[in-house]
């Protein structure tokens, strides 16, 4: 673990794996630092933002050194099920790159478990990271202008689900109904740092 | 009979005219950003001239063009970049009937228009900051919206004008720090950093300025995955010069900071336009 600046009111812990990222940011959560108002889970790292009117940068780079991970407790939160209509565009070239054929490719993704490791991106897109770790899938050379909202897509060793049309370098595999970020919903985001979950094969049309 | 709600009627927007508050705070897990008033410290001010509590929504005004016509009596004050003609820093009343009209400022970007009660739109996910990269929160102002303004206000302080510094012309001098990616960077680069006259570009908004000048030089090529960052980070894309986050930063970034200028400094970069030269100093 190193601790590296990241302006006056912020610290960034950079860590060695996903697994280590979780861990870290669940005791965060647990632990309720003083004056740390925000805590930003990312693929390697964890950024703490602090409130200067009531803490130091040196305080809490000092509570962090004490911080016990909890390896144990990286799912956290109820099961969500992500139905899935697997008819995405590039379902056939990530099952070249995976050196199977579509079916493989939805039975595997329909198989895994996934995790929510992070969001970023757009609000309530999440980074979900599949148990089995087979997943390396390179994004697309040239992004989509446009890709549609519920898009179900992979990319590195992430699945997502746009949560509305933005601009996406992300390969498509699916899509679904469900809305993963509805603002009249508390809380809207349905994909959380944590959420254990799981996608479920509902056909191809 | 009750008194009609107090209202002001958005005539014209200018460019861009926008309701911010002090931002949607703890969130960033979810992929949220903060948000809110780009000058922090106009925002605060404008609020704390007309009595409003911390936290109240203003108009963020850029580059002036904003006439508002009031539909009741209402107490306001304009804060950051001066328009010329108005009283600036300093509260007024504006009958029902009448207008405020903002010419295009002396120096400096952005105009805070604060309303005693504050801005009462809806709020979304704790603000009413509209954070443009996430198109969250309330829509652009337009020609004709009508602005409810709230009940709820403190004491009026007493202050007849506020003097605080202008918005600087020409060139800005702003410190940094080193930030977390400092060593992907050359010593020569982290040198030309301090040493080189940045120019604010056009690409420039309010999640960030986009600085034109030498291309700094990397210590490495490896491919950085995202990680968290917050206002003030030096982002150095491929084509090596930076990338200034202001308030709709992205939550999270895959390019290397840096540096990051102090956030004491970063209200100032938020008054920057577009040809104003900038240049980066060692903290200090």
């Amino acid at each position: 673990m190193r601790v590296l600046p990241s302006g006056s009111d912020a610290l960034l812990i950079e860590l060695d794996d996903l697994e280590e990222v979780l861990a870290h940011y669940t005791a965060l959560r647990e632990e309720c630092l003083a004056g740390v108002i925000d805590i930003v889970p990312a693929a390697r790292t964890v950024l703490l933002v602090i409130d200067p009117a009531t803490t130091d940068l040196g305080e809490v780079g000092r509570a962090v050194g004490q911080l016990r991970p909890r390896p144990e407790r990286q799912s956290t939160g109820a099961l969500v099920e992500i139905p899935v209509i697997y008819d995405g565009e590039d379902l056939d070239e990530v099952a070249s790159v995976l050196g199977c054929d579509a079916d493989e490719v939805v039975r595997r993704h329909a198989g895994d478990a996934w995790t929510v490791a992070f969001c970023g991106f757009a609000p309530g897109f999440g980074y979900l990271a599949g148990a089995s770790g087979g997943w390396d899938v390179p994004r697309k050379s040239s992004p989509r202008t446009s890709v549609p909202p519920g898009s179900v897509a992979l990319a590195g060793e992430f699945s997502g689900v746009y949560p509305r049309a933005s601009p996406g370098g992300w390969q498509l595999i699916g899509r679904t109904e469900l809305d993963v970020f509805d603002l009249h919903r508390d809380p809207p985001a349905l994909l959380r740092p944590g959420t254990p979950v799981r996608f479920v094969d509902v056909g191809r049309s | 009979m009750t008194a009609p709600a107090a209202c002001l009627t958005v005539v014209e927007t200018g460019p861009l005219t926008t309701v911010q508050d002090a931002g949607r705070l703890g969130q960033g897990a979810m992929g949220i950003g903060r948000s809110g008033a780009c000058d922090r410290g106009a925002y605060r001010l404008a609020n704390r001239m007309v009595g409003n509590y911390d936290g109240a929504a203003v108009l963020e005004v850029t580059f002036g063009g904003l006439v508002l016509r009031a539909d009741t009596d209402v107490l306001l004050v304009t804060t950051g970049a001066r328009s010329a003609g108005v009283p600036h820093n300093a509260p007024l009343t504006l009958a029902a009937g009448e207008h405020l009209v903002l010419g295009p400022p002396v120096t400096g970007a952005r105009t805070y228009v604060a309303v005693r009660g504050g801005i009462d739109v809806p709020a979304v996910l704790g603000s009413r900051s509209t954070d443009l990269l996430a198109g969250l929160g309330p829509d652009v102002l337009s020609a004709g919206d009508r602005l409810p303004i709230g009940h709820s206000a403190g004491r009026m302080p007493g202050v007849d004008v506020a003097v605080v510094p202008e918005p600087e012309a020409g060139e800005v001098v702003v410190r940094v720090q080193p930030g977390p990616r400092r060593d992907w960077f050359t010593e020569d680069a982290w040198a030309s950093l301090h040493s080189q006259r940045y120019t604010v570009t056009s690409q420039s908004n309010r999640v960030g300025l986009r600085l034109d000048g030498v291309p700094l030089e990397r210590a490495n090529t490896n491919e950085l995955s995202s990680e968290g960052m917050v206002r003030g980070a030096l982002q150095i894309p491929l084509s090596g010069t930076p990338l200034l986050f202001l308030a709709d930063h992205p939550v999270t970034g895959g390019y290397p900071v840096v540096g990051y200028v102090i956030d004491e400094d970063v209200d100032r970069c938020g008054q920057l336009r577009t040809g104003q030269t900038l240049r980066f100093t060692t903290r200090g």
